[in-house]
């Protein structure tokens, strides 16, 4: 862009030695531009992120100290260093959290994203009936709030209330118990799948639809069946969306907390510290340490960036190197 | 800044989410039942913003704006003054509350004092309206009157949020029972006007106990036999639950069995909630879950309404506003509750605890502490103001003449087969105990649902758990740097 100013310059009305000046008033101005487009979202995004990440690593340097005396000595702000990410770091509550988000997302990301798969490509089959009441059908639980879906779920879990375990019980089956310390991590789970299998599949779907056609009209005059097609074309065609949708799962599963939040009054099974959000949270306003809460947050975040930056770039090449 | 934070959390969130972890000071129903149950009004909910990372970070910011370096008065400060200023001069005062239809009490004073009004501001509730105090008090703008569970009191003190108010309530000390102090003074400090007061009583099924013959027990042994008899009578029914979501529940049993979970000792805080007293009773509960002759799911859940309908649990151990949590989760067994006093723990005594209950506090920052003294004396003390508490919003009032005044004639719609209803919550009032609360008392009570869910989950010891939570408790007090002498 430059270089085509310096020509135009040049050439033309401005003498040769003022011509560095000019091309500095312009391009001064030309610089300015975009910044003033950008301005508001700029102006938003320190306002609305910056600020307050800037403000929790503040908080997560300090902690309220008693200072003076007596009984009721009042508590007061005090820098603290680092200690409250020590303190974190060597808590056995959080990690106790970090491993059922870990069986959690193991539970979910594979489950809710394979059957997204599945119904999307079953969805691009050729002759589908119902297509969009079958899709707009499996989409909809997305539009339940996570905190509505939990309750409604809650509900169909607790052992008096539950109608499944009615419908067990007038078969004369043993009825499934939701809240036990191993079944509670499929309950929670199953909530996410029912909730997010649909988003991911709209995802897919349309990825599915902006696939060429010709490239399916070519595969079947090879011969291939409608399952050779998915496998051998859609399904690596699919792939970036795939990658992205892992992505989104990925730190859905980190920040897991409507669910459990919700089923922890209903049960013994699920703690208040039951997922790392919802210790940050208790830290947080139940037991007013904001600063704790503050600097485990800080660490959260940082661990979300690097493992979802982590991710990208190890499958970038293979989900989008192939248009290069 | 501070009503514009509150604001900011609601809409950071969308849709919020019931969590009840803490006791409850009001005739409460369960926040899930709240959510389909419109009409129901009576009840101390605890929601909670459901956050994300994000959503933390938001939250913060709006904190960072409200953050002021200045301290607030120390809550030592005055302590042996007086409320400064011309109590009838002219003021508006702000009231943090949540108390069922207390508008219409407060239309009261409004109307014969015009020049002294009143507003009421539904912040929030219970836990969370002390977030939002803590907030404010740092923003520079709490407002004079507040509304506060008596455990939640000492961390507005520690704060520097609350107000000294001992040498205001000396005229008025005669008006209460020495208990209800006992709910809002911290050494010979008093912090807060108790307002409601929910004395322990225990809650039968008539009917089904006549259809089983079953004993109404008087002492906790006979109550865990009869916990058996039940259980050998009808497999599928429980004489009650153990809930590990109720501290509140916990802490009064505690003190009816004798417990001081917190005592302040010159400059520092004795902690003992594992004394022997509250070791009985875990133990008591512990033997009675591990042989599974009561249940043990929580309290406030679509379950525990279910049974409390169906006759699943025929007995609960609650306090004098149970007759209207009772009448939001079991509408349909109206007449067939009766309540007696709570069994003890030796025969013969005659003693129970406190669940819930709350009082009015002044803020260190009021601008019109003598008027304001002069509402919350009025409030908690007039006959015309006792009387609408009752029967306008359905509170047990703290001073002794709201218990016995004519609005109590009449019992709870839920027990109308127990006319002297209550007469009799009167004299069980005059019968509790409550401890003093320490300064941290939000870790201990977080630290009891943790520690006893564990326990059911994992069948083992009720007094492990309740080690835990002492040494949690002492543990967080150390840390922000009281002075703490652990032991029973």
């Amino acid at each position: 862009m430059n270089n085509t100013k310096r020509s135009a310059g040049a050439t033309s009305l401005v003498p040769a030695r003022d011509a560095p000046q000019v091309l500095r008033r312009r391009s001064r101005r030309h610089r300015l531009a975009p910044w003033a487009f950008m301005a508001p979202a700029l102006l938003m995004f320190t306002t609305f992120l910056l600020i307050p990440i800037v403000y929790a690593i503040w908080l997560s340097l300090r902690a309220n100290r008693r200072i003076g005396g007596g009984i009721l000595s009042k508590l007061t702000e005090v820098f603290v260093g680092l200690e409250n990410y020590g303190r974190a770091l060597g808590d056995p509550i959080l990690y106790g959290a970090l491993g059922r988000m870990l069986i959690y997302g193991l539970l979910v990301v594979p489950t809710m994203l394979g059957l997204a798969l599945m119904f999307a490509l079953l969805l691009d089959l050729p002759r589908v009936r119902l297509r969009t009441a079958t899709r707009i059908s499996i989409f909809l639980p997305y539009a339940v709030p996570g905190v509505i879906a939990s309750l409604l779920w809650g509900f169909l879990y607790l052992p008096r209330v539950s109608p499944i375990r009615a419908a067990f019980e007038a078969v004369n089956l043993t009825p499934p118990d939701f809240f036990t310390s191993t079944s509670v991590f499929f309950s929670v789970a199953n909530i996410a799948v029912w909730g997010g299998t649909g988003f991911n599949m709209i995802i897919m779907y349309t990825a599915l639809r902006s696939i060429p056609a010709e490239l399916y009209d070519a595969a079947r005059l090879d011969g291939c069946g409608e399952l050779q097609i998915a496998w051998r074309i859609k399904v690596p065609l699919l792939f970036p969306a795939v990658v992205m949708t892992f992505i989104f799962s990925m730190i859905a599963t980190l920040q897991v907390f409507n669910e459990p939040q919700t089923l922890t009054p209903l049960t013994n099974v699920i703690s208040s510290t039951w997922m790392p959000m919802q210790k940050i949270y208790t830290d947080a306003f139940v037991l007013n340490d904001i600063y704790s809460a503050a600097a485990t947050s800080v660490m959260f975040a940082l661990v979300t960036l690097v493992l979802s930056l982590g991710v990208l770039t190890l499958l970038q090449r293979r989900a989008f190197g192939e248009d290069r | 800044m501070g009503l514009g934070q509150g604001d900011l959390l609601d809409n950071a969130d969308g849709p919020h989410e019931a969590v009840n972890v803490h006791s409850r000071a009001q005739p409460g129903v369960p926040t899930l039942s709240r959510l389909f149950d419109l009409n129901e009004e009576r009840e101390l909910m605890h929601r909670r913003l459901a956050f994300t990372v994000a959503g933390v970070f938001l939250a913060t910011s709006a904190l960072a704006a409200c953050t002021s370096s200045g301290d607030g008065a120390t809550p030592s400060d005055g302590a042996s003054t007086t409320a400064a200023g011309d109590a009838d001069a002219p003021a508006t005062l702000d009231f943090w509350t949540w108390t069922t239809n207390i508008e219409q009490v407060i239309d009261i004073w409004n109307k014969e004092n015009p020049t002294q009004q009143v507003n009421v501001d539904r912040q929030a509730q219970g836990d969370e309206l002390i977030t939002r105090l803590l907030t404010a008090e740092k923003a520079g703008n709490a407002p004079c009157l507040m509304h506060t569970e008596y455990q939640a009191l000492p961390v507005l003190v520690s704060n520097g949020v609350a107000a000294d108010l001992t040498a205001d309530v000396a005229d008025i000390r005669s008006a209460f029972p020495d208990g209800a102090w006992g709910l809002t003074s911290f050494g010979d400090q008093v912090f807060a006007i108790p307002q409601d007061v929910g004395p322990m009583m225990l809650y039968y099924r008539e009917d089904l106990f006549n259809q089983l013959g079953l004993t109404v027990p008087t002492t906790w042994d006979e109550f865990a036999a009869l916990a058996a008899e039940v259980r050998q009578k009808s497999p599928t029914q429980y004489l009650t639950t153990f809930s590990a979501g109720d501290p509140g529940w916990f802490a009064g049993l505690s003190e009816q069995a004798g417990a001081n979970w917190w005592t302040p000792e010159g400059n520092s805080w004795k902690v003992s909630i594992d004394d022997p007293a509250t070791q009985k009773v875990a133990t008591f509960w512990g033997d009675l879950v591990k042989s599974d002759l009561v249940d043990s799911q929580p309290m406030y859940t679509p379950e525990w309404n279910a049974a409390m309908n169906d006759g699943t649990l025929l007995a609960w151990p609650s306090a004098v506003w149970g007759a209207g949590v009772l009448e939001g989760v079991a509408p349909d067994t109206a007449g067939k509750w009766r309540a007696v006093p709570m069994p003890q723990w030796s025969a013969g005594d005659n003693v129970t605890g406190y669940w819930g209950g709350s009082g009015t506090a002044m803020s260190a920052s009021c601008k019109y502490p003598a008027q304001a003294m002069k509402f919350m004396t009025w409030l908690n003390t007039s006959p015309e103001a006792l009387a609408g508490l009752v029967t306008i919003s359905g509170v047990y009032p703290a001073a002794t003449a709201g218990q016995t005044g004519p609005a109590l004639a009449a019992p709870p719609k839920m027990m109308p087969n127990q006319p002297d209803f209550f007469a009799q919550a009167s004299e069980i009032a005059s019968s509790a105990r409550g401890f003093t609360w320490g300064p941290n008392v939000n870790v201990t009570y977080q630290s009891y649902v943790d520690e006893f869910q564990k326990a059911i989950q994992d069948g083992s010891p009720f007094a492990d758990a309740l080690t835990r939570m002492q040494d949690t408790t002492v543990t967080d007090l150390t840390r922000q740097g009281f002075d703490v002498v652990s032991g029973s």
